[in-house]
C-alpha cells in the first residue's frame, strides 16, 4: 500500500511563533442529535462525552469538539480513524446519524509560542484574549474557513486540505519575525 | 461594522463571518397566484428605512441560518433568532416596540 502523506508533509516555519503542519491526524465527523442518549452511549465507549456548545474536550489521545448544534469533530491518531469511524457508526446504527472519516479532507496546524495568539489576531475576526481554554472557535482566516482552540503552549488550528498551502502561507506571513503586534 | 450574535452557537460574529440571505419571512405565492403576486414574491422587497428582518447564515462558523432584526439607519440590533420559524418571537417584537413606539409592525 502507498504511504499516507499529510497535506504539507509536516512543513515548519520559525517566526515570532512556531508554525507546524502537524502531519497525519485522524478526524472523524459526527452528525447526530447531540441530545440523544444513543450518541452519549456511543461516545462513552471511547471514554468521551458530548461536549457543550463550542467546547472541546479530550480523553487520552482523543479530542472531541462541538462544531454546530448537530455536528461534532473527533480528533484521533490517524491510524485509529477508520476503526473509530466504524465503531461509532455501528454504535449509532439505530440513530439518525452519520459518521464520516474526514482525515484526508482536513489539515491541522500547531501555532506555538508566547505570541501565538497574535498570529491569528491578524487573520481572524475573533477577540483572542476572550477565547477561553476548552473552547473551539470556528471562524475564517483571511478568506477561508478554519477552527482553532487553545492547547499547552499555543493554539491548534484545522482547515480544509484543499487550502492547506494557502493557510500555511497566511500563518507564515503573519508570524514573520518582527511582525508581532505587541 | 455589524456584529450579530448567532443564536445557534452563541458567537457574536463580525459581519465578514456571515453571509447575508436577504429579507426574512417571505411567503411564497401559491399555485393559484396571479402573475403580479408571483412577481411581487420574487422581486418586491420592503427595504424600509427602519426595522428590517434579515436572513443571515453563520457561514464561517457553525453554518446555520438565523434571522436578525435591526434598524437599517442606526444599525441598532434588536435581536436574533433561529430561522426555523414563520414569525419573529413575541419578546423580540416587544423589544422593538419599546425602542420604536411608532414601528408599524413586521408584516
Ligand atoms: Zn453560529
Amino acid at each position: 500500500m502507498s504511504d499516507m502523506v499529510s497535506a504539507l508533509n509536516g512543513a515548519r516555519f520559525e517566526g515570532f511563533a512556531e508554525i507546524t503542519e502537524t502531519g497525519l491526524c485522524g478526524m472523524v465527523q459526527i452528525r447526530a442529535d447531540l441530545a440523544s442518549a444513543g450518541l452519549a452511549q456511543a461516545l462513552g465507549g471511547l471514554g468521551l462525552s458530548v461536549p457543550g456548545r463550542r467546547a472541546i474536550l479530550s480523553a487520552g489521545d482523543l479530542e472531541l469538539g462541538w462544531m454546530s448544534p448537530d455536528e461534532l469533530m473527533l480528533f484521533c491518531p490517524r491510524d485509529r480513524a477508520a476503526a473509530i469511524t466504524q465503531q461509532l457508526a455501528q454504535a449509532l446504527g439505530g440513530e439518525h446519524a452519520m459518521v464520516l472519516d474526514v482525515s484526508d479532507a482536513r489539515v491541522r496546524f500547531s501555532i506555538r509560542g508566547e505570541k501565538a495568539d497574535q498570529v491569528l489576531m491578524k487573520l481572524c475576526p475573533v477577540d483572542l484574549p476572550t477565547l477561553p481554554q476548552g473552547e473551539i472557535r470556528r471562524t475564517r482566516a483571511a478568506q477561508t474557513a478554519v477552527a482553532f482552540w487553545r492547547v499547552d503552549g499555543g493554539l491548534d488550528l484545522i482547515a480544509f486540505r484543499s487550502v492547506a498551502g494557502y493557510v500555511m502561507g497566511l500563518l507564515k506571513h503573519s508570524a514573520r519575525p518582527g511582525a508581532e503586534l505587541f | 461594522m455589524l456584529r450579530l450574535t448567532c443564536p445557534h452557537c452563541g458567537v457574536t460574529a463580525e459581519e465578514t463571518e456571515l453571509t447575508p440571505g436577504g429579507e426574512a419571512h417571505l411567503r411564497r405565492a401559491g399555485p393559484d397566484a396571479t402573475d403580479a403576486e408571483f412577481e411581487s414574491y420574487l422581486f418586491a422587497r420592503k427595504n424600509p428605512k427602519g426595522v428590517v428582518f434579515e436572513r443571515w447564515r453563520h457561514a464561517h462558523g457553525c453554518g446555520k441560518w438565523f434571522i436578525a432584526a435591526r434598524h437599517s439607519v442606526s444599525w441598532q440590533v434588536f435581536g436574533t433568532y433561529p430561522a426555523q420559524t414563520t414569525e419573529p418571537p413575541a419578546d423580540l417584537i416587544e423589544t422593538i416596540r419599546a425602542a420604536i413606539p411608532t414601528w408599524e409592525g413586521w408584516q
